[in-house]
């Protein structure tokens, strides 16, 4: 159960290798004991991140998991709800992928689709349905500015973002009256592994930063947070732009 | 959670509005519905809920069934001359004192609120004032009926282990249908009451430990912002039933009357943050003030000296969407420096209360999972803001410490592994409910939490 200050005692991460991912779970795993359930491919950074999680205390269960393989999204939430009921549930995975490559090749742009919005459709779905049964649970879906407004230089991915953000704000209006809550956070630039090698933005934050407005916006109940929270403004300017200004903008 | 026929999910808090849940409620109009309940249990459970005034997750079933207990409210027999009574659990003890008083009988522990069922306050074992002369409400509870989880009605009384079980098991035990309760006679409604005020936590521990013995009813209301030399400064107000002859005229003709009901219900309207450091300190001053520093002997109401709140329906909405928590903790006796710690840090900690007890409990009784135990208990009422979790953290560990324990009916937040460390007979508890209910029909929000059923998995 959550307790009535927000803190779980089951963590469930979806792409639990992501940086803002295992930095939610480090924040969580400071306060109280804590299970956490780390579904990801398996690889030597998942192994990686349950012995850093285990050295924090926490008792952790690792699962594998493949965002394109929709049909067996259910069978991994059942799973991590087998040692208890799913308290915050964090949808972490996505790709960036390269931005001219994602708008020229077919591949590449469903590949972008598949995996930051048609994955967590179902994973979504499958979380929806465990939190009818449990009656309570708090899903965390890691959206992003991008999906806001779409800009030329990463449109594809700044697409799924907003399929991705539009269906998780949904699924908080669905879940509202039976137990559920959606909490859509709307990171800007996210100093991480998968932005390696780009160019900050402005406004950019840590996963750190990140996580502790996720712990801050469960506990206060909130529905949709920006990190940082100046970017709300930005972003309410940046969408009502003309056209011909907003093109032009070196973003 | 799977459809239940005839009741739709609704979201259930406790009183403190925090972490609410989803659960199927469905109305109780006779035992019979509940053993139908039981015998149905999937595997999400079921819960008896009463008034919803536990603090807490106690009375909530997330995914489950919730069997509302408030429509079995019969007092089935009143026996004037032994002062036994026999009642539905969904009376309220409300209910009860306005049915027994005007047979000249006394419900024999009043907790903070009459708003309670008889079935709540047997499940949490509520004490009140007079808790350093009478024990807690199961002390007072002669038998019970409850429906375990094979779907059976027993009837157990204070010989049968089941029923020490029960007596604080927050409900996990089995749904308590009735109870027979012994009650004591009275002259009247009304109490004689000494008001005093006290300097510091120091003055204020002094005079309740020298007479506390004299009087039957005893409570102190401490100042939980002012520090220094005010520390712990407080208003201590004590009293008893009065005697016919003590009434003035005008209440001699109206000995058993009980006075106010409810007033007032407030709204959910209230925004966050009204309850704040500015407010709360305003809140003391005042309520410190407004009392005499001495006053014997002043006739009161049962209103006015033991359900000053029950005024105000709702009143817990003044604190806004975000709620409040409850932190109440008992210490041994001898352990008064971490009740003069524990105060210091409330006051300084920059969380305000304003509904602040300080009360010597006197012995407990045989409930594995019983609050009371002989010491000093404290109460606060905090508004959830950003680092309450950490103020509670550091009482928890001085109350660890002292060798003392929460109140569960209160608790919203603690750990599995802090509460198995204040309650030693949990595991005695454990295994009552695995004999009683092997497969888990009885099971509640808070037990999910606390793990009161299984050991933790961490």
């Amino acid at each position: 159960m959550i307790d009535s200050l927000g803190a779980p005692q089951t963590l469930f991460l979806l792409g639990g290798t992501s940086d803002i991912a295992l930095a939610i779970a480090r924040a969580y795993a400071r306060h109280a004991p804590l299970r956490v359930v780390l579904a990801a491919r398996h690889t030597s950074r998942r192994d990686e991140a349950v012995r850093s999680l285990q050295a924090l205390g926490c008792a952790v269960e690792a699962l594998d998991f493949d965002a394109r393989a929709t049909q067996t999204h259910a069978d991994v939430v059942t799973a991590a709800a087998n040692g208890g009921d799913l308290d915050i549930s964090v949808v972490a995975y996505g790709v960036l992928g390269d931005p001219e490559q994602a708008w020229t090749d077919v591949p590449s742009g469903v590949e972008l689709a598949e995996v930051n919005y048609v994955g967590p459709v179902a994973t979504g779905i499958a979380l929806g349905a465990q939190i009818r049964e449990q009656g309570h649970g708090v899903v965390v879906a890691l959206s992003s500015v991008a999906g806001e407004r779409p800009r030329r230089s990463n449109f594809v991915y700044g697409s799924t973002k907003a399929g991705f953000d539009a269906f998780y704000t949904g699924l908080g209006e669905a879940l509202r009256g039976l137990g559920g809550r959606v909490l859509v956070v709307r990171p800007g630039f996210v100093r991480s592994k998968m932005t390696d090698g780009l160019r900050p933005a402005p406004l950019a934050a840590t996963p750190d930063q990140v996580a502790q407005a996720v712990v801050d916006a469960v506990a206060s109940g909130a529905e949709q947070v920006w990190v940082p929270r100046t970017l709300r403004a930005v972003m309410s300017g940046l969408r009502h732009l003309p056209r011909p200004v907003f093109r032009r903008l070196p973003i | 959670m799977t459809e239940h026929p005839g009741c739709g999910p609704r979201r259930l808090s406790g009183w403190g509005r925090t972490a609410p849940s989803t659960a199927y409620v469905r109305e109780v109009r006779d035992p019979a519905d509940i053993v139908a309940a039981v015998r149905g249990a999937d595997r999400r459970g079921v819960l008896a809920r009463g008034l919803g005034r536990s603090y807490g997750d106690a009375a909530q079933n997330a995914g489950g069934l919730v069997l509302d207990m408030t429509t079995l409210a019969q007092v089935h027999h009143v026996d004037a001359a032994t002062g036994l009574v026999e009642v539905d659990a969904g009376v309220s003890l409300d209910t009860l004192m306005r049915v027994l008083l005007p047979f000249g009988l006394w419900v024999p522990v009043l907790p903070g609120t009459r708003q309670v069922s008889v079935g709540g306050a047997v499940a949490a074992d509520v004490h009140g004032k007079n808790h350093h002369v009478a024990g807690s409400f199961g002390s007072h509870v002669r038998s019970l009926e409850l429906v375990t989880a094979d779907g059976t009605l027993h009837r157990v009384d204070p010989e049968h282990p089941l029923f020490w079980a029960t007596v604080g098991g927050m409900g996990l035990t089995g749904v308590i249908v009735r109870a027979t309760i012994a009650c004591r006679r009275v002259e009247s409604a009304f109490l004689l009451v000494d008001t005093e005020r006290a300097g510091d936590l120091e003055d204020l521990m002094a005079r309740l430990s020298a007479d506390d013995a004299a009087y039957p009813y005893s409570v102190s209301w401490f100042d939980s912002i002012a520090t220094g030399r005010r520390l712990g400064r407080a208003v201590i107000t004590r009293g008893r039933n009065a005697l016919l002859e003590e009434l003035p005229p005008a209440l001699a003709a109206r000995p058993l009357d009980m006075g106010a009901r409810r007033r007032a219900t407030l709204p959910a309207v209230f925004p966050p943050g009204l309850v704040n450091r500015a407010s709360g300190r305003i809140f003391n001053e005042l309520w410190f003030r407004a009392a005499p520093r001495l006053r014997r002997g002043e006739v009161q109401d049962v209103t006015r000296f033991f359900h000053p709140l029950d005024v105000v329906g709702s009143w817990n909405h003044v604190y806004g969407p975000r709620g409040l928590c409850q932190y109440q903790f008992v210490v041994p006796f001898g352990a008064e420096d971490a009740l003069r710690e524990a105060v210091g840090l409330i006051a300084s900690s920059g969380h305000v209360s304003c509904l602040n007890v300080l009360k010597r409990f006197g012995p407990g009784n045989a409930g594995l999972l019983s609050f009371p135990t002989p010491g000093w208990t404290l109460a606060v009422d905090l508004p959830v803001r950003p680092g309450l979790d950490r103020l509670f953290a550091a009482l928890d560990a001085l109350v660890l410490e002292a060798g003392g324990r929460l109140y569960l009916a209160k608790d919203s937040r603690a750990s599995a592994g802090t509460v198995a460390r204040m309650y030693p007979r949990l595991e005695e508890f454990r295994a009552a409910r695995a004999r009683v209910d092997p497969a888990g029909v009885f099971v509640s929000d808070l037990a999910r939490r606390l793990s009161l059923t299984d050991a933790p998995i961490l």
